[in-house]
């Protein structure tokens, strides 16, 4: 079959149809898969409690799925993975039950608290139980539970954690140089979760990030959406901050470019029509690809060969995988919309320095931008038009806005400045605030789950010393899913937050094939 | 409530920004000797108390009185403007731009010739454009003053020079050419090429072999002069800092134009800049100055708070690199808290643009003082390391960096505090002149 790791529990690849789970040579893979099951359970630390029960829960369910698909023809195969099963949902439900005791619920009082799903509360609470929010509101609404423990925050913003749609952080490293088109490449593969980016993004007030791939490549791999649990000893792996759907598969978008920087010597286009070309002939050959899948209905002997690349571009067409598509000038810009209305990928604007130039044809084609925000223009010569103008005006033609760092183009511990010199050329300050919290989780399609301060949403937030958009307002905590993360007053997050000996990136991301030298610039 | 206010502020500056832009064709335009009126609700000197509903009087591009507004009386013809905020015109202590562009493409980049590793005789003179559109770009958000030129990545880069960010040519822009030789000690000079050095020891040996023959050179020279002023009762003029050490007899000595640059550093009248981030290379360019007696601007630093006694003793001010840049590779251990560590300590530093080959590639000195106030540097000391402080560095205080009569008419206006994110830059007068604030 040439297949093996799709039929592991923990394998990563989204959007898989149900019907290729059903053609598992399922003789040749049982004993692998329950080998690979007791592997993958006696790895867990269960030790760390309901945080951790909640990542392993959906995967007991992913066991317990592959286990019933199986079990007509291997009952000991299927008694073997029972009590696994029957472990990982006793290790859940506590994870479920602990939240619901008062002990384990904490209330924020007096602050001044930004929701981003309504007006600004001015004397407001917060009240989080486990990892969730169970209530957010004025001091006059909400009341707080008996037992439950209050913290004073007179005098401070809450806001939610914020969400950045951009990020390279992780040392990150996906597609290479042999190609101009490498969507099954996963960024997820390159992570190193002890990297210190993270702790500077959690610094930033930043909890949950897009991390992708560079803009060297047309196609340069799949994203990753990632959750900073980095409270008490942090991640050990990339598994402890996926986010992942209801059947534990990992999400993340596919990453795209246009533009000069997916420019280069052959293979890569040297134009760009070549550009858009060599874009839409995988696109069709992806769907052509899919047309086969689906006309197999499930029979093994009729499926094609199966082709990460080209499934990971099914995957957008099906609206699985949103495109994050960097691009800059204003006809690149246009380029994206007619690639996206023509195979209709579900795609987030990047950068967009000139998006100001096009804004209304946005806004008609519903197409959301994620700005970039630089201390200058320039740096080459398809960005030299950016302007901190350009939230405004997209806001003001009806596009949805959201920022993101880029970093490390610009710093996560700063994040809130990109906004804020968005404000300084007259965007709106309610919309700035979104667009660096629901705005983003819109974009990556999460935002039922974060992104706002409401009942039922993850308990990300952040408390800040003052106004967001001042350069003087520090973040004084970050909380991720109801757990601190970050702690000005602890040592060791304030070096992070600040700098000094020690505190440095450990790994530059690697960035791979910009068509400019580093000395002259490159740029992004 | 807040917002409503901003708003209404917002608004009203935007009024007076338009017309500060009105008039700023107008007066840009006139050659003529103009007088121009600066009202500011808060005016900060910094040279000395900050005035309140204070008044800044400019004729001829000079400042002739300053005072409350009650008690200067206002020329008749003159150009009025009004601002929420007033400060002396932003120094930027460490630049590129004007030789490097907002492209940032062979077209536009003057900034680093890499030929060869020693060119201290490169003069930025011949390289600064003064039309860059990053010019105009820095001078909107208040910069009235760059000291640009050869960017660091070679051992030795090029020279320097101080410019307003307004003229139409480089001399028109021009205050002083040659200001410092640029070294750089890092490993962005280090690239194991046929000339470049590969590690740091070669680096030193390669700076400390150049200078002994410019001492050498310079040995030469003056015998050679103390020959002619033998044949001669003639006296010479002494030389300025715009004059390069010249042999007193050309005939004797060929010139060496390298050698001339060094033997200028070497005579104090140039300041040999070293860039350098890494701890070892601060010590080392602290070393090689003493060791010449020379006197060393340390750039970048991303390191001094590792080294503040030693940095203090050697009495080398420091050209602070933006905080904000990345924090890899030499600059990993960089702190937002730098700036206020080297006034505790009592260092002489000023805040740069400094150089940076990746984007954003050109940093705004102003956003980068905010930064160091918001990281435990007073608010008056983070204004002084754009202002006052790199004039005093640069040797240009006695014509610009605070308000002050008899200084240059060099002033920024803004709606606000000047180091706040939301603020805008409304108008800045440059030799008397007025220009728009910042537009993009």
């Amino acid at each position: 079959m040439g297949q093996p790791s799709r039929n592991e529990p923990h394998q990563y690849t989204t959007g898989v149809p149900e019907f290729e789970l059903l053609s598992i040579g399922r003789d040749v893979w049982t004993s692998k898969l329950l080998a690979g099951s007791i592997a993958f359970l006696l790895s867990r630390d269960y030790s760390q409690g309901k945080e951790k029960a909640f990542d392993i829960g959906p995967r007991g369910i992913q066991v317990g799925v592959i286990a019933l698909v199986m079990h007509r023809r291997h009952w000991l195969g299927l008694a073997a993975i029972a009590p696994m099963v029957a472990l990982e949902s006793r290790i859940a439900r506590i994870g479920v039950a602990l939240p619901s005791n008062a002990a384990e619920s904490t209330a924020w009082v007096n602050a001044r608290i930004v929701t981003a799903a309504g007006p600004v509360i001015e004397r407001g609470v917060l009240i989080v139980q486990g990892r969730s929010i169970l209530a957010v509101g004025s001091s006059d609404q909400v009341q707080v539970p008996a037992g439950v423990k209050t913290i004073d925050v007179a005098g401070k913003w809450i806001v939610p954690g914020l969400v950045c749609t951009h990020s390279h952080v992780g040392g990150v490293g996906a597609a290479d140089g042999s190609a101009p088109i490498q969507p099954g490449v996963r960024i997820l593969d390159s992570i190193n979760v002890k990297e210190s980016g993270f702790k500077r993004a959690l610094a930033g007030g930043l909890t949950t990030l897009n991390i992708m791939p560079g803009s060297g490549h047309l196609i340069s791999g799949q994203t990753v959406y990632c959750k900073l649990r980095y409270a008490g000893k942090g991640p050990s792996t990339i598994d402890d901050i996926l986010i992942r759907d209801a059947d534990g598969h990992p999400l993340g978008g596919l990453k795209m470019a246009n533009g000069t920087n997916s420019q280069g010597d052959a293979p890569f286009p040297g134009t760009r029509g070549k550009s858009a070309f060599l874009v839409r002939e995988q696109y069709i050959k992806a769907r052509e690809y899919n047309a086969k899948v689906v006309a197999a209905k499930g029979d093994a002997d009729k499926l094609p060969p199966r082709d990460l690349h080209l499934e990971s571009l099914v995957e957008a067409m099906q609206g699985k995988r949103i495109v994050h598509h960097h691009t800059h000038r204003h006809d690149d810009i246009i380029t994206v919309l007619r690639l996206s209305q023509e195979f209709g990928f579900r795609v987030v604007l990047h950068h967009v320095s000139e998006g100001w130039k096009v804004a209304n044809e946005i806004a008609a084609a519903k197409v959301p931008c994620s700005v970039i925000v630089i201390d200058s223009p320039g740096g080459k010569l398809e960005a030299r038009d950016m302007t901190f103008k350009n939230g405004r005006v997209l806001d003001e033609a009806g596009v949805r806005v959201a920022f993101h760092t880029d970093d490390w183009i610009t710093d996560s511990r700063v994040f809130n400045r990109s906004a804020a010199l968005a404000v300084r050329a007259g965007m709106n300050r309610d919309r700035a605030i979104e667009a660096l919290t629901i705005a983003g989780a819109e974009m990556l399609g999460l935002e039922q789950r974060i992104g706002s301060l409401a009942p039922g949403k993850d308990a990300d937030f952040a408390i800040l010393s003052g106004d967001l958009f001042s350069v003087y307002t520090r973040v004084l905590e970050t909380w991720v899913e109801g757990q601190k993360a970050f702690d000005l007053s602890d040592p060791e997050d304030a070096l992070y937050a600040e700098g000094g000996q020690g505190a440095g990136f450990e790994l530059n991301p690697y960035l791979c094939c910009f068509g400019q030298s580093w000395q002259s610039g490159g740029a992004k | 409530m807040r917002t409503q206010t901003n708003r209404a502020n917002r608004k009203k500056w935007y009024v007076i920004a338009a017309l500060a832009t009105s008039l700023s064709w107008e007066m840009a335009d006139s050659a003529n000797a103009e007088t121009v009126v600066v009202k500011g609700k808060k005016i900060h000197t910094v040279s000395g108390k900050s005035i309140e509903n204070g008044v800044v009087v400019c004729v001829d591009g000079k400042i002739v009185s300053i005072g409350e507004a009650a008690g200067v009386a206002i020329p008749e013809g003159a150009n009025v403007l009004e601002a929420e905020v007033v400060v002396p015109g932003l120094i930027d202590v460490r630049s590129s731009v004007g030789l490097s562009g907002i492209l940032n493409v062979d077209h536009d980049s003057d900034h680093l010739e890499a030929s060869t590793p020693l060119q201290p005789e490169l003069r930025a003179i011949d390289a600064y454009n003064a039309r860059e559109e990053l010019v105009e770009y820095v001078r909107g958000f208040g910069v009235t003053t760059v000291h640009t030129g050869h960017a660091p990545g070679e051992l030795i880069s090029g020279q320097t020079l101080i410019a307003k960010t307004h003229g139409a040519t480089v001399e028109e822009a021009l205050l002083i050419d040659g200001r410092a030789v640029c070294a750089t000690i890092a490993e962005s000079s280090q690239k194991s090429g046929k000339q470049s050095p590969g590690t740091r020891g070669k680096q030193m040996s390669m700076l400390r072999s150049l200078l002994v023959e410019a001492v050498e050179y310079r040995t030469k020279l003056t015998k050679a002069a103390e020959k002619a002023q033998a044949k001669t009762t003639g006296d010479s003029e002494p030389s300025d800092e715009k004059t390069e050490s010249k042999p007193a007899d050309a005939a004797e000595i060929a010139r060496n134009l390298k050698l001339e640059a060094l033997v200028a550093v070497l005579d104090g009248k140039k300041a040999l800049l070293i860039t350098a981030d890494r701890a070892q290379d601060i010590a080392s360019a602290l070393r090689l100055g003493e060791e010449f007696g020379i006197r060393i601007w340390l750039d970048s630093a991303a390191e001094a708070h590792q080294l503040l006694p030693q940095i203090k003793k050697a009495g080398a001010p420091i050209l602070l690199h933006p905080t904000m840049a990345r924090a890899s590779g030499e600059r990993e251990n960089i702190t937002f808290r730098s700036a206020a560590l080297l006034k505790e300590e009592g260092i002489p530093f000023a805040i740069e643009s400094g150089f940076e080959a990746y984007v954003p590639k050109v940093r705004v000195v102003l956003f980068e003082a905010a930064v160091a106030a918001a990281h435990g540097l007073s608010k008056e000391a983070a204004l002084e390391s754009i202002t006052l402080a790199p004039a005093k560095i640069l040797g240009i205080s006695d014509r610009v960096g605070s308000i002050e009569v008899g200084k240059d008419a060099d002033l920024a206006l803004y709606d606000g505090d000047p180091l706040e994110y939301t603020t805008h830059c409304v108008g800045v007068v440059i030799d008397g002149k007025v220009f728009a604030g910042e537009s993009r």
